[in-house]
Order: C-alpha cells, then sequence, then structure tokens
C-alpha cells in the first residue's frame, strides 16, 4: 500500500513520528532470519538475546540509567498503568494520588477510573495550571500528605510542549518518601536526560514518539523501587512484565534511541529554529492568532496555535489538502464534543480553544516545508473566517 | 480521521451560498462559539411565500459547513410550506450521509432553517421555551424529545450524537436516559392501546362491523340506491350481501374490496376479509 509519505509535510510528530530507515533496516532481520525466541536454549536464541541486551543499554544510555532498570513493555499506556498501579500496590494504606489536570489520558483515565479498577476508593489531586500551561510548586508542595502514594506528573505536555519541573518534583516527593512516575513520552528523544541525577522512581517511554515502531514501550524503574508487575506470566525481564519479547521492535527502538540521542543536538537547534521561523511567521501574519503554552519552558519541537473564531478540524482538512499534517485540539477533531482538555484547563477562552492546531517537528523537517506552511496558512484561515458568523473583519 | 462522503467533502471545500442575504426577510441563529459550531442562515422571501434566496455563515467543523451548504441549496425555490417539512435526515441524505457523531450539524441546520422561517413569520419557537437539560450545550428537554421521536433514537448516546446532549460534562445523563425512557414509552403506549382493541372477541367484532356499515357504509351506497346487509362473521372472514342497486352491479366486487373491505379494515380490525355471500 503506498501511502504517499514522501509527498506530505508531516508536523504531527506528536501523535506518532515516522520509523527512521536505519531504524527498519535494524530491525527486519528480527521479521525475517532471526526468528528465535530469547528464552530458547539453542543458538537462535542466544543471538536474539544478545540483540535485546544491546536494546537495552541503548536505552539506558539515552536516559542516563542502568540496563536493568530498563524494562520493556508494548507501548506508553502499559508503562503508565503498570507504574501507577505498583505504587499504589506499594503502600496499600495510602489512597492518596497526585497529578495534573492536563495529563495525557493514559494518566487521566486511569485516575479517573482507579476506584472501580482497584475496588479502593482513592483522593485524586488534580493540579492546577497557569494560563501559560505551568505549574505551581506551591500548590504541589501542598497537596503532598502522608496519605500520598504515588506522584505522577508529565514530564513534557503533549498538546503544548510545556516542560515541567519534573526532576524538582520528584526530590520533594522524595523528601516525603512519596514515589514519583513521570509520563516522558513527548519528551525523551528532544531533551536530555540523566536520571541518575534525579529522585524519578519511575518513567515511561513510547516507542513510536522518537521515530520507533507502534507496539513498543519502556518502563524505567530505579534500583531499589519497590515493584509489582501488572502482566505475570513467564520469566520475561526479570519476571517483571510477561510475555515473549517484541524482539524486533525492542531492537528497533534500542537503534532509535542511539540515533535519537546523536540528533539530541540538531533535535535543539535546527528543529527549534524551523518551529520558532514557524511560529513567529503564523502568530506575524495571522491577526487574532496566539501561542498556547509557555514560550521557552517547552519542547524545541512544538507550536500549538489559535486562531479565533474558526474551528479546528475545518483548518486541519484545509491543511490536508495542501498535504500539510498537523492536529488539533478542537471538540471535532477529538471525537468528544468538547476541546481539550488541557486548553479549558489553561484556561484558553472557547474562541481559541476550538481553533487550536499543534504543529509538531521532526528532524525530517525542511525550511522549505516550513516555507510553504507559511505561506498556504493565512488564506487558510482567511477563508474559513469570511464564512464564520463570528468573524467581523473590520473590528479586527 | 472522519469517514466523509465525497459529497460532504465537495460542499465543505466549495461551500455554495456563502454570506448573507441583503434586506433578509428571515435570520436564524443557532449555536455559539462555546459549543465549537455554530450558524446564521438568512432566507429572502417573495410575495408568493417562495424562498427565493438563502445564504449561510458556519462556524464549525466540515460537516457543519457541508450541512449549511446543503439546506441553502435545497429550500432555494421552495415554498416556505415545504422548507418547514425539511428534517435533518434530509440534510443528511443530501449529503449522502454524515458519520452517525456529526448528525448534530444537520440537527444545526435543520434548527436554523426553523428559527429562520420563525424570524420571518414574526413568531417564536416553542423550542426555547423547554427546559434546560444539558447544561453545557443549552439543549432543552423539548428538542430532545423531538430528536428521539423524529429520529428514532435509543440510547443516550444517541441523543448526544444528534443533539450534544450529555456531551459535556455528562452530569445530564441520568435525566437524558429518564427523558428517554418516557418519551420512548409515550410511544409504544398508542401502537399497544390499538392491538388490544384488534383482539375483541367474535360477539363484540360483529357488533363493530354492524355499527360501521350502518353508521358508514349504508349511508354512502344508499346514495346510489344500493344497500348492504352483514350474513355471518367467522374469523376474520366477513360475509356480506349487496342489495338494491348493488346487487348484479358490474362493479360490485370492487366495491366491495375497494370500498367496504377497506372500511372495515380501518375501523374494525386490519385483518378482515370481506367476501359477498350468495
Amino acid at each position: 500500500m503506498d501511502c504517499g509519505s514522501d509527498k506530505v509535510i508531516y508536523m504531527d510528530n506528536n501523535a506518532t513520528t515516522r520509523v527512521a530507515p536505519e531504524v527498519v533496516d535494524a530491525m527486519m532481520p528480527f521479521l525475517t532470519d532471526c526468528y528465535g525466541n530469547p528464552s530458547s536454549m539453542h543458538i537462535f536464541g542466544g543471538q536474539v538475546g544478545r540483540a535485546i541486551t544491546e536494546a537495552r543499554e541503548s536505552i539506558a544510555e539515552l536516559l542516563g540509567a542502568e540496563p536493568e532498570e530498563i524494562i520493556f513493555t508494548s507501548c506508553g499506556t502499559e508503562s503508565d498503568s503498570t507504574a501507577i498501579l505498583s505504587g499504589l500496590q506499594t503502600f496499600p494504606e495510602q489512597r492518596h494520588i497526585v497529578t495534573t489536570r492536563v495529563e495525557h489520558p493514559a494518566v487521566k483515565n486511569l485516575c479517573d477510573n482507579l476506584d472501580s479498577l482497584t475496588g479502593h476508593k482513592h483522593r485524586i489531586t488534580r493540579l492546577q495550571v497557569e494560563a501559560d500551561g505551568t505549574l505551581d510548586l506551591d500548590q504541589y508542595r501542598e497537596s503532598l500528605t502522608e496519605d500520598t502514594a504515588i506522584v505522577s506528573v508529565m514530564w513534557a505536555n503533549n498538546e503544548t510542549g510545556v516542560i515541567f519541573p519534573v526532576e524538582e518534583m520528584a526530590a520533594m516527593a522524595r523528601e516525603r518518601d512519596i514515589l514519583f512516575h513521570t509520563d516522558a513520552v513527548q519528551a525523551v528523544g528532544k531533551i536530555p536526560f540523566n536520571l541518575k541525577e534525579t529522585a524519578i522512581d519511575f518513567l515511561s517511554v513510547s516507542g513510536h514518539k522518537l521515530h520507533a515502531p507502534k507496539g513498543v514501550g519502556v518502563l524505567y524503574v530505579r534500583k531499589g523501587t519497590p515493584f509489582i508487575p501488572f502482566i505475570n506470566g513467564g520469566h520475561q525481564e526479570h519476571g517483571r512484565r510477561g510475555g515473549t519479547e517484541n524482539v524486533a521492535s525492542i531492537v528497533a527502538l534500542g537503534r532509535a534511541c542511539k540515533l535519537a540521542g546523536e540528533k539530541l543536538e540538531e533535535e535543539n537547534t535546527r528543529v527549534k529554529y524551523l518551529r520558532d521561523k514557524l511560529e513567529t511567521g503564523l502568530l506575524e501574519q495571522i491577526p487574532r492568532s496566539m501561542l498556547n503554552g509557555h514560550k521557552t519552558e517547552r519542547l524545541p519541537n512544538t507550536a500549538n496555535i489559535s486562531f479565533e473564531f474558526v474551528e479546528g478540524e475545518s483548518i486541519l482538512l484545509h491543511m490536508d489538502r495542501y498535504r500539510i499534517c498537523a492536529s488539533s485540539g478542537s471538540a471535532c477533531t477529538s471525537g468528544s464534543l468538547e476541546p481539550s482538555h488541557v486548553l479549558r484547563a489553561m484556561g484558553v477562552p472557547f474562541t481559541a480553544a476550538h481553533g487550536s492546531i499543534r504543529f509538531s517537528l521532526s528532524v525530517y523537517n525542511t525550511e522549505k516545508e516550513v516555507d510553504f506552511v507559511l505561506e498556504k496558512m493565512p488564506a487558510i484561515i482567511a477563508n474559513l473566517r469570511e464564512m464564520s458568523p463570528f468573524w467581523n473583519k473590520d473590528d479586527h | 480521521m472522519w469517514e466523509y462522503t465525497d459529497k460532504v467533502q465537495e460542499h465543505f471545500t466549495n461551500p455554495r451560498n456563502v454570506g448573507e442575504v441583503e434586506g433578509a426577510d428571515g435570520i436564524g441563529e443557532v449555536g455559539s462559539l462555546a459549543c465549537g459550531d455554530a450558524l446564521k442562515l438568512s432566507i429572502k422571501v417573495d410575495d408568493n411565500g417562495i424562498i427565493t434566496d438563502a445564504r449561510f455563515k458556519t462556524f464549525g467543523c466540515a460537516s457543519a459547513i457541508a450541512s449549511s451548504s446543503a439546506l441553502t441549496e435545497m429550500v432555494k425555490g421552495m415554498s416556505i410550506e415545504e422548507a418547514e417539512k425539511i428534517t435533518n435526515e434530509d440534510i443528511a441524505n443530501f449529503l449522502g450521509g454524515l458519520p452517525k457523531e456529526k448528525m448534530h450539524c444537520s440537527v444545526m441546520g435543520r434548527e436554523a432553517l426553523e428559527a429562520a422561517i420563525a424570524n420571518y413569520r414574526g413568531v417564536i419557537l416553542p423550542m426555547a421555551e423547554g427546559e434546560v437539560v444539558c447544561e453545557c450545550f443549552g439543549v432543552t428537554d423539548l428538542e430532545i424529545i423531538r430528536a428521539i421521536r423524529e429520529s428514532d433514537l435509543r440510547s443516550v448516546e444517541e441523543i448526544t450524537n444528534f443533539t450534544k446532549a450529555g456531551g459535556g460534562c455528562g452530569k445530564c445523563e441520568d435525566k437524558l436516559r429518564e427523558i428517554l425512557q418516557q418519551t420512548v414509552q409515550g410511544l409504544e403506549v398508542e401502537p399497544k392501546r390499538a392491538k388490544k382493541e384488534q383482539r375483541m372477541t367474535t360477539l363484540q367484532k360483529i357488533k363493530k362491523i354492524e355499527e360501521v356499515l350502518e353508521r358508514e357504509i349504508k349511508p354512502t351506497l344508499k346514495k346510489d340506491g344500493g344497500d348492504i346487509e352483514l350474513i355471518d362473521v367467522d374469523g376474520d372472514f366477513v360475509t356480506v350481501s349487496l342489495r338494491g342497486a348493488c346487487a348484479g352491479c358490474q362493479s360490485s366486487r370492487t366495491t366491495l374490496k375497494v370500498y367496504v373491505e377497506k372500511k372495515l379494515r380501518e375501523l374494525v380490525s386490519d385483518s378482515l376479509i370481506v367476501e359477498e355471500g350468495k
């Protein structure tokens, strides 16, 4: 099947990324010749086992962690559930969780459904965010109690790219013997990590957000942190996660992490430059547009911009005609009827929330592509505004 | 990604009749920025009550824009009375269908049309007088009941798809379920009664048939110099004898089947079969 991916301008990398060609090369042998089960006691198993060990080392290196602190999972969501449920079982008498109002559904919906899932009543503190999407640390400090079992705060927000001070927050939790989990799915591969220097107990990674395939993730569990498995079964991952290893994808993730390490500088220089050029250009050219999220405390690749009085899905479909791929926090694109919970938590007015577009770049984007988007966007927005009953040209 | 029909995509990409009619005779505004979609429909109506022009301004997704565009195309050239009969299903069908989660876009079209017609006539719509059930989207009980009836909705999810009610905080879900149950029960009560009447004893049936013959059928036949008499009722078989001018009339069989049988089926039981006794 030809998806025509070579013809698109892909700026939706926070949704998923293209699998890097080097990554495809690295995983292919494990989909063809090297089909052994790493648990087997023959040469086949041995080869495959070594490949997994290498992958584990590459991931540990990117995170600044030890290989034995890496558990392979099926996705970021599994990693999140595993960490939070493990933390709750570690402290069965403590029924309080601290999280934020802007978490990814992987954490948000788990917290919403904890009571029916565990059969226990939990108290959940969802930290408010400021208008620029940042957290108030005083509010966080006050939320920690003796009853708190675990804190789960994302490293960077998927919609706005805003980065939270998780290292500081983890240290504050550690002082009170509270476990700390962070969903770092959006951050890994985009900013540097050195987990050894932090007090973070659990950290979730998703393969497909950093140019590995879908269906593989990682849960980092600090050495010494109590851990109770989510999926019980065989002895794989030292009994911490049952199920035969997804070998090809694990190898792919290892290769992707190596690549991400090599490209980290490019991500924070060239990609950031492209993002800034796109963002500044759009805000300058298009009246009544605004940036959602903190200007600097942010991932280098993400720009979330609202265009007032027009609706996100309509913008996206017009962009799609020029093969520009991005996403929106509007109600219509989410399948629900309300705009993004992240933008609402930030207090973004409805006039803007419905017309928000997230551009998320990667090392595969070019300046030519950014220029093309800058050339097409003003007319798309102007045309839709022409049609909008709330837009009055003379007022703006 | 939604699966939109080619027609939805075409009307979204090239919307017809965007703008406002100058000196409009009726304007309908529904939805709001907070709700995520809104439609302002303006119509021009001539002295004969024909809609000569219709234009729209829409804030919303592709299906909202396509529904608005479709609506303006549909009503142009229609009389107000014809336009009044347009349902949201008609708008959706015009577009070759809408994803079920997007049916509320067609409902918005129908509502804007109603509002524009009411504005043209200078009356206030009863919908606005209902009690607001969904506070997030400002949907009244009257709107919900109407949607349940018109589109044959059978779950809270369907109500949300069609009216948006319950799609926000979700606090009104119980209330929606209650309205759904009451409305659906109300719909089922009437046919049930009708069925009960069908299950009558033979004696009741004979009495009823006699009654209808005396009251409805004989007077009509007598105008043409004819008459009719009931001979026997056996289950659903009704034997009658035609008299007077009807006896030997070439069209007597037609009279029996097309008129007498039809009338008896309508007023007594729809399974009756009328035959002529010798």
